[in-house]
């Protein structure tokens, strides 16, 4: 007997109305074609030139950071009347694909400021609080996105930092630990707990500038995207004004959720570029070596290990700007943005592992940087949610729609 | 054809979807033509000459009037007039030809820019333009429009500095002797050379700002001008595959080869 549970439940896919004929998956608007090539030649002229530098050094350019803000990159679905560029969210994910292309750490950084700091101000914050921290974030200032903690990492909402009342300050105590352009950043969104009888209930979002207290406790030697910086951060008795408090008392559990959920497709468009940045960057190489008479990429071994990357490129390609443009239509994406997180995380490793492989011991050594997309790849399948995480999220989904 | 009164300059920036500099030529099997099925892009000479006409507005502000733009090609070159609007050009015109139209000639194309030029009710004071397209390396628009239209020239410049209180421009020109420096009168024909400006990159705020500049579209006929070629390509080949060299130990050897390839000292 067939089940006929499988068919009975809700269709995730959608039905266009009668006179819009829907396209292909990977067709783009003008704006979004001429955002692709400006930025693209953008991070082929400015930023690679000190890839190399800032990897070596584990520390991020200040000119590479002035450099994003002039292009209007670090404000990119912010209003206008707020200084930003006012565009979509597919485009901030182009963005952060052709960064990534080059180098993964500026795209990170964008990746963070965009969709994680700008997103969580714009939709959740007052009208004062837009107005009076949108420009600065968009224009100048940098942020940071400071939720982990070194006892809560996947398990988020165990978080420890706590939050008490002040008069019309708030003080909080606490630890973080893995915030991405900490060590930059003016511009910190924390996420504390003001009442931990409330469980998660009591996780609360707070906006604070690094002159109020805040101590860098230690900054991360990693792997990968080493110029990203990556620090503890220690909170002692840091006195935030109330009106400072994003989104209600209580309402960061909410808040991180689904900025996290958004955040995802970020990550695998980052994950994306660097994939596709290791080929871009491998391939001619095999078109020029040769080893026994002929180049070593018409090979019909290497060819076909080519053509196995140039496949889960696609689809990782597709997985992404299918979720974004989902997000965009208003329609539900959790799931995809899982699967594209996930998936993107996992080419990108494989990708970028098979062009060393490709191009040989000069692809093992840092002077032509394809060994650095590998060890940047790594962190894709841990931060914003790990591969685990994100499999359990998917997993949820077909247990919804099969049991 | 009048410029326009007093002292504000409308500035005219003529430009070409050209096939990407970075792109790898291929011939034709049929010997007639170049691979085009490839990246194309504004032609790097015309984007210097938006930059330029963009930065003149930086250093006059309210001199500048008005910075117009115009490409002559099929649909697709409206790709580029958007780039152009991004970097800063107020508006463009597109004169739409047939995507299976040949390409037009250097005459025709002067042509057709001045009449563009005679249609401006404004007057055009001042057109930029790139010394050259790189993928016919002709090089003669610039010169021909600026005979058409019985104004001045200055080509292949390395420097442009406009005063349009005297409608006088200094223009440093490379030519193989080193830099010459002229001084011309309003209206001019300026064509860029590659150290004239850096080009910035499309800001996404402009790229946003771009979408609501107006293009309007024009024909051949409409502007009374026949695009129709005069020349006939004949063949079109790659350079001869470059044979290798040899080293030589020493002058007396380099001398030896030197005969034996057939080059004989100059009398002098």
């Amino acid at each position: 007997m067939v089940s006929r549970l499988a068919s009975r439940h809700f269709s995730r896919t959608a039905v266009a109305s009668s006179d819009v004929r829907p396209t292909s998956l990977d067709v783009f608007t003008e704006e979004e074609q001429m955002l692709r090539e400006s930025v693209r030649r953008f991070a082929e002229d400015v930023v690679a030139p000190k890839v190399r530098e800032m990897d070596e050094n584990e520390m991020m350019d200040p000119e590479i950071i002035k450099a994003l803000f002039e292009q209007g990159l670090m404000g990119i679905e912010t209003s206008a009347d707020h200084g930003g560029s006012e565009s979509s969210f597919t485009s901030a994910i182009i963005v952060i694909e052709e960064l990534a292309r080059v180098d993964p750490s500026v795209s990170v950084m964008c990746d963070v400021h965009n969709t994680l700091v700008n997103t969580v101000i714009r939709t959740h914050g007052t009208q004062e609080q837009k107005d009076k921290w949108l420009p600065l974030l968009a224009q100048t200032t940098l942020g940071s996105f400071c939720l982990s903690e070194p006892a809560s990492g996947s398990d988020a909402f165990a978080l420890q930092t706590r939050a008490k009342k002040d008069g019309d300050h708030w003080i909080l105590n606490g630890t973080k630990m893995w915030i991405t352009n900490s060590y930059e950043a003016d511009i910190f969104l924390i996420f504390a707990n003001v009442d931990p009888s409330k469980g998660y209930k009591g996780i609360t979002c707070f906006l604070a500038t690094k002159d109020m207290g805040i101590k860098i406790a230690k900054k991360e030697q990693k792997l990968g995207i080493r110029a990203s910086s990556t620090c503890s951060l220690a909170f002692d008795d840091l006195r935030i004004p109330a009106e400072n408090i994003i989104g209600g008392e209580g309402k960061g559990y909410k808040i991180a959720i689904e900025i996290l959920n958004e955040g995802r497709i970020g990550i695998a468009a980052q994950m994306l570029g660097l994939a596709q940045g290791a080929f871009d960057k491998a391939v001619p190489y095999t078109f020029q070596r040769s080893q026994f008479g002929k180049p070593v990429g018409t090979f019909q071994g290497l060819a076909f290990q080519q053509a196995q990357a140039a496949v889960e490129l696609e689809a990782a390609r597709l997985l992404t700007y299918n979720a974004a443009r989902r997000k965009e239509e208003g329609r539900d994406f959790v799931r995809e943005a899982a699967i594209a997180k996930y998936a993107a995380s996992q080419v990108a490793q494989r990708v970028s592992g098979a062009a060393i492989e490709w191009t040989g011991g000069i692809g093992f050594t840092r002077e032509t940087g394809i060994e650095k997309y590998w060890r940047d790849s790594k962190i894709g399948a841990i931060y914003e949610g790990t591969s685990n995480i994100q499999l359990q999220t998917i997993a949820k989904f077909i247990q919804k729609q099969y049991s | 054809m009048r410029p326009s009164a007093v002292r504000l300059l409308n500035i005219l920036v003529p430009v070409k979807r050209t096939v990407d500099y970075a792109v790898k030529i291929r011939v034709n099997p049929d010997q007639k033509g170049v691979d085009l099925n490839v990246k194309h892009s504004m032609n790097p000479f015309d984007e210097i000459a938006v930059e330029e006409a963009v930065r003149l507005r930086e250093r006059l502000k309210d001199e500048v009037k008005s910075i117009k733009v115009v490409t002559i090609g099929p649909t697709k070159a409206a790709e580029t007039l958007r780039t152009a609007l991004a970097i800063g050009a107020d508006s463009a015109i597109h004169i739409e030809v047939p995507e299976s139209a040949p390409a037009p000639e250097p005459l025709g194309v002067a042509k057709a820019l001045r009449a563009v030029i005679e249609r401006e009710k404004e007057g055009v004071d001042l057109v930029i333009m790139g010394k050259q397209a790189i993928d016919d390396d002709a090089g003669q628009t610039g010169q021909m429009l600026a005979g058409l239209m019985d104004w001045a020239q200055a080509t292949f410049a390395s420097k442009l500095v406009v005063d349009p209180k005297k409608k006088e421009a200094e223009v440093t020109r490379e030519i193989d002797g080193g830099l010459q420096e002229l001084k011309c009168r309003l209206p001019l024909v300026v064509t860029t050379d590659l150290r004239l400006n850096e080009p910035r990159y499309a800001s996404l705020p402009n790229i946003m700002k771009a979408k609501k500049k107006p293009i309007e579209k024009l024909t051949p006929a409409e502007l009374g001008v026949d695009l129709k070629p005069i020349l006939e390509t004949i063949k079109v080949t790659e350079p001869p595959k470059r044979v290798g060299g040899g080293k030589v130990e020493n002058v007396d050897q380099l001398i030896a080869k030197l005969k034996e390839a057939g080059i004989t000292p100059v009398k002098s």
